[in-house]
């Protein structure tokens, strides 16, 4: 029970008692104004929809209370001074309390990702399950009909979509926190506090999210386009849009704080092209998150205040524009969805060298191709409203614009494979993973380009094969890259290594699944499978495909659950790791397995390029004094 | 020489490759709604597509290739730790990567305008029919010959005109076979799509955007038929108006019919979004607060009229309040003939 001595525990505690005391304020405000309170139906009907909003900020901010990371701040308040460094605790228990530590935020963002993950996973393979045959029979229980079938099926897909983008935000956040200070020399973020702030706002948001599935569910996809979204039958909606409100805070605070750190807390000597390459795409992801993040904040709050106040922005009978949600929504969405591929694809650019044995080639291309990617990204959103209705000249624009992201990505894909040619390539799991995340990903980047063309992607939108273009997007993007990292990094994080043996396993279960999962679900998308139904139709003759898609999820679950269990034995008796068991040039692989508290007790300074693999004698670091010198 | 040995095992690996992947998406095509061509747009979209997948065919090739050959001919020997060539990159390379792209991206842009200006010519006196999205239904009104319809009948070989709107939600109007989608808006918003129908058959309209909980179930039938059929089709639908030769229970069929109120209310007892028509009339209904009342006459003009006043117990209430504003007295008095039949 010393969880809930944690200020994780303590916080959803109060985040519980904050809601339930938010929701009795406005209960008692409306009996006193004479209004219903609890309507046929109870706590989850319209009359108490305020109650659940206001109940969701007041246990949000209980939440933040609960844990003390707004303790420092709330001191400064008052006057108050608070020492500069916090030291952590050893023991477990660190890893679920305030932390200011990078690495430590790093390792919080990372274990509640991958919790939020198996939770959207779950949802996934339940609606998944009913989609094994074409009625919607297979989630029967007593008294449900197939209408209810049908409704709880769109929760999940819905639920699952918005968990999977938390779990990636999170997961982002992880390889960012934890990378960008050990990659450029510093021992910290620029603001820890807010880093701190950054992560533990996610919670209460993740938690808000999931309150939906008991609030009657939410029934529009995670894009919760209105009217469908403003209509008061589902109270779910609210729910789910406060979370991702919240969960948006942690983009915007993360987004400049990753900014400053990289542009004024580079160790001596570091150049902005001699930053190794994850560097560059981690300023990238922060600037779209420092800059689109509000766009889907608004785009949301804008819904929840018609539905609360009746502010009709998009009730089109009281000349509001349900088209205008569509704008402000992908003017985020899609530059999000770079925000989820581009430190991944970082992570590729910095292993790929370490496991040929060769220079990355074209640094300069690909380091500038990350920002170009970014600023593409922001003049492209209406490509997923060619059949919206909106205007209709404007959709050859956007055509145009939409293409021109294959060529920054074209440029990665090319580097990438020169830097392999003529290398001395090894295949240890990292590596595998990086290879896997190479091919899904150009997977899901060549399946793009008829999605961008208007009169193809009139045929292709809101099919199924969308679906299997940005599963590739993301498992080739953000999820072999994560595992990749997770896998490379293991050592510096923990000080063990893992097991070679199930490593391989895990790549080798995921990798075919991925592709059967991913082709299976485009082909039905081609043969006329729309997204998002729980029944289809007999006649399109694609149940075999629908069986094959299930399986191939189930076996990536499995796979998952390998990667756990080695996870789990490596940290209890896995054998110590060296200090640079990839012969890594990167500095954090220069000093001990783990890492040190501090980072670098003894500063360094930059000598060489980053990725100087076969060029003799050569060093990207150095340190300041001579007890360390820079392997090669 | 041992360089070129290098580039031409690479180029005959993506050279197989590209033809073996290619040939396949040109078979998944073939299978594709749209290779029926069963519309003037599906054969621009059919065609813009096999293109874009030889695209597609090479790009996977080329890079998937060069990453193959590389882990042959490239890998380390096992114990071995050896560096590979020190090669920086290549600022010719990397330009020539970038501006190769960029012209073809730029060609299949206008490739993809091109293909979009041809499926929206306009010909003169295309055929009108005013189609009517809602929770979960659709209908089709021809405004030139006053009909309202549940299926949607073309006549080949000559353009439709789509006038699409929303009484609630969004929707989506697609028929795979036809090629093109578009979303139908609410608020009396009207969006356009043309089709050119050109291949008689049976063809099914699905809603392609999310829209609630029978999503999945709004279809609706979509049937060519070569001109002349289709001009008697039109003279026979005319005719059997029940509502204009007095056909009190006819009439109050086709309102239901035509008005949506069947996506959600069977006629044979089956459960549904909302209760059955069956055995409704004089049947006791317990509502969620409780009471009991007798569906009578003034039970059922209330429930239209204002749907969210008496819920039956068991239900919610979804029904769109437009459309006890839309009908008229008479008109439910029709439907009401029509219910008492359903015994």
């Amino acid at each position: 029970m010393s969880f809930f001595k944690t200020a994780m525990g303590r916080g959803l505690i109060y985040q519980v008692i904050g809601h339930i005391a938010g929701m009795a304020f406005i209960f008692g405000v409306r009996f006193g104004l004479g209004l219903p309170v609890f309507e046929r139906g109870g706590l989850v009907t319209p009359a108490a929809e305020a109650s659940w909003v206001f109940g969701g900020v007041v246990g949000t901010l209980a939440f933040l209370k609960g844990t003390g990371v707004l303790d420092d701040w709330l001191k400064w308040w008052r006057g108050l001074s608070t020492p500069d460094h916090h030291e952590d605790k050893p023991g477990w228990q660190k890893y679920f309390n305030v932390s200011m530590d990078h690495k430590i935020i790093g390792i919080q963002y990372g274990y509640t990702s991958i919790l939020v993950f198996i939770l959207a996973g779950i949802f996934a393979l339940t609606f998944r399950t009913e989609l094994l045959t074409p009625a919607a029979d297979i989630l029967k229980v007593t008294g449900n009909t197939p209408s209810d079938i049908l409704d709880f099926f769109n929760t999940m897909i819905s639920l699952h979509g918005m968990l999977m983008i938390a779990a990636i935000l999170l997961g982002v956040g992880a390889m960012i926190n934890y990378l960008v200070p050990l990659l450029i020399g510093a021992q910290d973020m620029a603001f820890p506090r807010l880093n701190a702030f950054a992560y533990w706002i996610n919670v209460p948001g993740a938690v808000l999210v999931v309150t939906a599935l008991f609030l009657g569910g939410v029934d529009a996809g995670w894009t919760g386009y209105p009217p469908l979204s403003s209509n008061l039958a589902k109270l779910g909606f609210q729910t789910f849009f406060l979370g991702v409100y919240m969960i948006g805070f942690s983009s915007i605070t993360g987004g400049i704080n990753v900014i400053v750190t990289i542009l004024r807390m580079r160790a001596k000597g570091m150049s902005l092209f001699k930053m190794p390459i994850f560097v560059w795409a981690a300023l990238a992801t922060a600037i779209i998150q420092f800059t689109a993040t509000q766009l889907i904040g608004l785009s949301f709050q804008l819904v929840m205040f018609q539905r609360l106040f009746g502010m009709n922005f998009f009730n089109a009978a009281q000349g509001g524009n349900p088209v205008l949600f569509q704008h402000l929504f992908w003017f985020y969405s899609h530059p999000a969805v770079y925000v989820f591929i581009l430190p991944g694809l970082g992570v590729i650019g910095e292993l790929l060298p370490v496991f040929s044995r060769k220079p990355l080639f074209g640094y300069k291309f690909v380091a500038l191709s990350s920002i170009g990617i970014a600023l593409i990204g922001f003049f492209v959103w209406a490509h997923h409203m060619f059949t919206s209705g909106m205007a209709s000249y404007l959709r050859v624009p956007f055509m145009y614009s939409t293409l021109l992201v294959a060529v920054p990505t074209g440029v990665k894909f090319f580097s990438w494979v020169a830097t392999l040619w003529r290398g001395r390539i090894s295949f240890q799991t990292p590596m595998l993973f990086v290879i896997g995340a190479i091919t899904i990903f150009l997977l899901g980047g060549i399946t793009g380009p008829p999605n961008g063309t208007v009169s193809t992607d009139l045929y292709l939108h809101d099919t199924y094969w969308v679906v299997g273009h940005f599963h590739a997007t993301m498992f080739g993007g953000f999820v072999f890259p994560l595992f990749a990292a997770i896998y490379y990094w293991w050592p510096k994080m923990t000080g063990r290594q893992y097991n070679e043996t199930l490593g391989k396993i895990h790549f080798w279960i995921m990798f075919p699944a991925f592709y059967l999962q991913s082709v299976s679900q485009m082909l039905t998308g081609l043969y006329g499978m729309r997204r998002r139904i729980g029944e289809y139709e007999v006649a399109l003759d694609i149940q075999d495909l629908h069986i094959l898609i299930t399986v191939a999820g189930f076996a990536i679950a499995l796979s998952v659950v390998i990667f756990i269990y080695n996870a789990v034995i490596s940290l209890r008796r896995g054998e110590k790791a060296a200090d640079n068991p990839w012969h890594s040039r990167s500095p954090e692989f220069q000093v001990a397995s783990p890492m040190p508290v501090h980072n670098y007790d003894v500063p360094f300074e930059v000598v060489g390029e980053p990725y100087d693999y076969g060029l003799a004698g050569s060093s990207y670091i150095k340190f300041a004094s001579t007890t360390a010198p820079a392997a090669d | 020489m041992k360089q070129i040995r290098h580039f031409l095992f690479t180029a005959i690996i993506v050279a197989v490759l590209t033809a073996g992947i290619g040939y396949w998406l040109q078979q998944v095509i073939a299978r594709m709604p749209i290779s029926a061509e069963a519309s003037r747009q599906a054969v621009y979209i059919k065609s813009l597509l096999g293109q874009h997948f030889w695209a597609i065919a090479f790009l996977f090739a080329l890079i998937v290739g060069v990453m193959v050959y590389s882990f042959i001919a490239f890998r380390q020997k096992k114990g071995e730790l050896l560096d590979g060539d020190y090669i920086e990159g290549n600022t010719g390379l990397e330009i020539l990567w970038t501006i190769v792209p960029l012209g073809v991206v730029i060609w299949f842009a206008f490739l993809g305008g091109q293909s979009l200006t041809f499926m929206e010519i306009q010909n003169d006196n295309p055929l009108r029919v005013n189609v009517t999205g809602r929770q979960w239904s659709w209908s089709f009104e021809y405004p030139e010959y006053g009909i309202i319809t549940e299926e949607l009948v073309l006549p080949e070989d000559s353009q439709t005109l789509l006038r699409l709107r929303s009484t609630d939600v969004i929707h989506s109007f697609w028929v795979p076979e036809f090629g093109p989608k578009q979303d139908l808006l609410p608020g009396g918003e009207v969006r356009e799509l043309r089709v050119n129908p050109s291949e008689s058959g049976e063809y099914t309209l699905a809603c392609a955007e999310l829209c609630g909980k029978q999503h999945a179930l709004m279809l609706a039938d979509v049937i060519v038929m070569p001109r002349g059929e289709f001009d008697a089709w039109v003279r026979a639908k005319i005719a059997e108006n029940p509502c204009l030769d007095g056909d009190q229970v006819g009439c109050g069929e086709k309102l239901a019919r035509d008005n949506g109120c069947l996506a959600c209310h069977s006629v044979d007892g089956s459960q549904n979004v909302g209760p059955t028509w069956l055995g409704l009339f004089g049947r006791e209904e317990a509502l969620d607060d409780g009471t009991v009342v007798i569906a009578d006459v003034e039970y059922i003009i209330n429930s239209i009229r204002e749907p969210a006043a008496q819920i039956v117990s068991g239900f919610q209430n979804v029904m769109p309040a437009a459309i006890g504003e839309s009908l008229t007295d008479e008109d439910i008095e029709a439907i009401i003939s029509y219910i008492e039949t359903l015994q």
